[in-house]
């Protein structure tokens, strides 16, 4: 299931990631050997087999619904690269 | 003479030998010396360690000292220090100063440990060699030019080269255990969820777990008594109760019987690391242990599944990187698409955005079943070879990793090659098994590691089957000579 550089494209722009020309037959030939790589996983009849996704089968907990954590806006944008009267900025979306 | 392990250093503080302002002193003066050729550290926190010993004297004075109490420490850049730079090894967070602190690094505060620095790492703890760091690779101290292994490799170079006597690390697929290896440490990879993820940043979810890096195990239990527990704040922390890590270290062997998984005895394996195995399969047949070859048939099929599973999740945890709230944002964005492509491929380096494109096509629409599900079922797979089998032995008995430290920039070129690397380390992290590297043996002057894997919340038999060996043999004891 080698992948092909226009679905290479696709993939980086769902992860937002820029691929330059350059680069482009570089990443797919990398992407390709993992791909092969891995592959060998469908040597595996997993049909009756559950899917694992915690490894201690947790589940996951949950809390009274109450009010725990204070207001600290000021601390978490001090860190913001752009903001304005405790808002984010980024460039303009609505024209 | 700078003392070797935590152990010596307690006892030296409490005997008054030496203070904590003093000591601590003196590993600053040794990493100012050895880091600008090791690179072991991305932040040196000279004022804070000083104060905090500071502190720790004046609480000694006092009569309030706990254990850990002016004890100097280096943690991995991977935990959220309030105030002090946490990069990840990534250019992202190149200037990222947490607001708050992660819960590990937070109770070795608490216990009054003094923090000497951060170490440098793989970029976001992806890699098996530090070479992935935005910082630069570290070197591994047993021979300069070769790598410390990864992606802990800083933590594990700075404990080898004596710049501290412990650090903490963490642990996905193997970023303790085969920079232990490599280094010749102790470093304990604990059950997933035995330490808080808090502030931990995050790789894949799933499988990360902090642990310690030291000489000895007894260290490592010292270490464990303060960095395990249930912590609130951490939605897949263990419930389970906590113990004294170092109350079963003394306790006999005899009649423990350990298992050979056959698989990791297999070609891969270097004919000289498997002697050096051996030969500690006899150690612990004098001390009263017995073997027992068993078979973990899909232990193939995990670096695989890792090698999916580790980028899907990483995928999702890395798109909060957005140029926005906090971390890297590019110059003049043109609009909000440009500002997110462009902060984030400037931000993260090529071996990070491999394994975000990997994990975004395997939960893509059209191969989510093929790749994701179908590695999370053969995660089940080699999670219930590891539960029958434990059922049979007290703990499993196994290489660390194929081969000692290879040299910077072998296998830098074919990332497939680099993956092959944690074939040993991976099972058990999708297990979510605790597993304890020690080092056994030399192969030309480079240390050679073994694994001792266990069941669930058995890190103190491990400590004990590790302790047991220590006292035995003394490849730990072992150090680098670095021009001394």
């Amino acid at each position: 299931m080698t992948i092909q550089s226009k679905q290479l494209e696709t993939i980086a722009k769902l992860a937002r990631l820029e691929t330059p020309g350059d680069q482009v037959a570089k990443l797919t030939r990398d992407l390709g050997q993992i791909l092969d790589f891995v592959e060998q996983m469908q040597k595996v009849d997993t049909s009756a087999v559950e899917p694992l996704s915690n490894p201690l089968e947790m589940t996951q907990r949950l809390r009274k619904d109450e009010v725990t954590e204070s207001n600290q806006r000021e601390k978490f944008q001090a860190i913001a690269p752009a903001t304005e009267n405790g808002l984010y900025l980024v460039p303009k979306v609505i024209d | 003479m700078l003392p070797h392990t935590i152990s010596e250093i307690i006892s030296g503080l409490r005997d008054k030998q030496f203070s904590s302002r003093e000591i601590t002193q003196d590993y600053l003066t040794r990493i100012k010396r050895l880091n600008p050729e090791l690179n072991c550290f991305i932040t040196i926190t000279e004022d804070l360690a000083l104060s905090q010993a500071e502190q720790a004297d004046a609480r000694r004075n006092a009569g309030e000292a706990s254990i850990l109490n002016g004890v100097p420490l280096a943690h991995k850049d991977v935990f959220c220090t309030e105030g002090v730079t946490t990069t990840c090894g990534s250019r992202m967070l190149e200037k990222f100063v947490p607001p708050y602190e992660s819960t590990v690094t937070r109770k070795f505060m608490e216990a009054g440990a003094v923090t000497l620095g951060k170490t440098n790492m793989d970029e976001f703890a992806m890699g098996s060699s530090n070479e992935n760091s935005y910082f630069g690779p570290v070197r591994n101290p047993w021979d300069t030019e070769r790598a410390p292994g990864g992606s802990s490799g800083g933590s594990a170079a700075a404990v080898a080269a004596g710049l501290c006597a412990a650090a903490t690390g963490t642990d996905t697929g193997g970023s303790i255990r085969q920079p232990a290896a490599f280094c010749g440490l102790t470093g304990l990879k604990p059950t997933y969820g035995r330490v808080s993820r808090l502030g931990m940043v995050a790789f894949a979810s799933s499988l990360d777990q902090g642990g310690p890096f030291a000489r000895t195990a007894e260290d490592a239990a010292l270490l464990m008594n303060v960095m395990a527990g249930h912590d609130p704040m951490d939605s897949t922390s263990a419930q389970n109760p906590t113990e004294d890590y170092t109350s079963a270290l003394a306790q006999p062997l005899t009649g423990f019987t350990i298992g050979l998984p056959k698989e990791y005895f297999s070609s891969q394996l270097n004919a000289e690391l498997e002697k050096a195995l051996q030969e500690a399969i006899k150690v612990y047949e004098s001390l009263g242990a017995s073997f027992k070859e068993v078979s973990l048939p899909h232990t193939e099929l995990s670096v695989p599944a890792y090698y999916v599973i580790a980028p899907a999740e990483c995928s999702t945890n890395l798109s909060r990187f957005d140029g926005v709230r906090y971390g890297h944002r590019c110059e003049n964005p043109k609009d909000l698409e440009d500002l997110y492509q462009r902060s984030r491929s400037e931000g993260f380096g090529d071996e990070v955005k491999r394994r975000i494109l990997i994990g975004t096509y395997a939960l893509s629409a059209g191969y989510y079943d093929a790749y994701y599900r179908q590695a999370q079922k053969i995660r089940r797979l080699i999670k219930n070879d590891f539960v029958s089998t434990l059922n049979e032995v007290d703990a499993l008995l196994c290489p660390t990793t194929p081969d000692v430290a290879f040299k910077l920039g072998e296998k830098t070129s074919d990332p497939v090659q680099m993956y092959l690397e944690d074939i040993f380390t991976i099972p058990a992290s999708l297990a979510g098994l605790p597993a304890l590297g020690l080092p056994c043996g030399f192969k030309g002057g480079l240390p050679v590691g073994m694994q001792l894997i266990g069941n669930y919340f058995t890190e103190a038999r491990l400590l004990n089957l590790g302790h047991q060996y220590q006292l035995n043999t003394d490849w730990h004891k072992r150090s680098p000579a670095l021009g001394e």
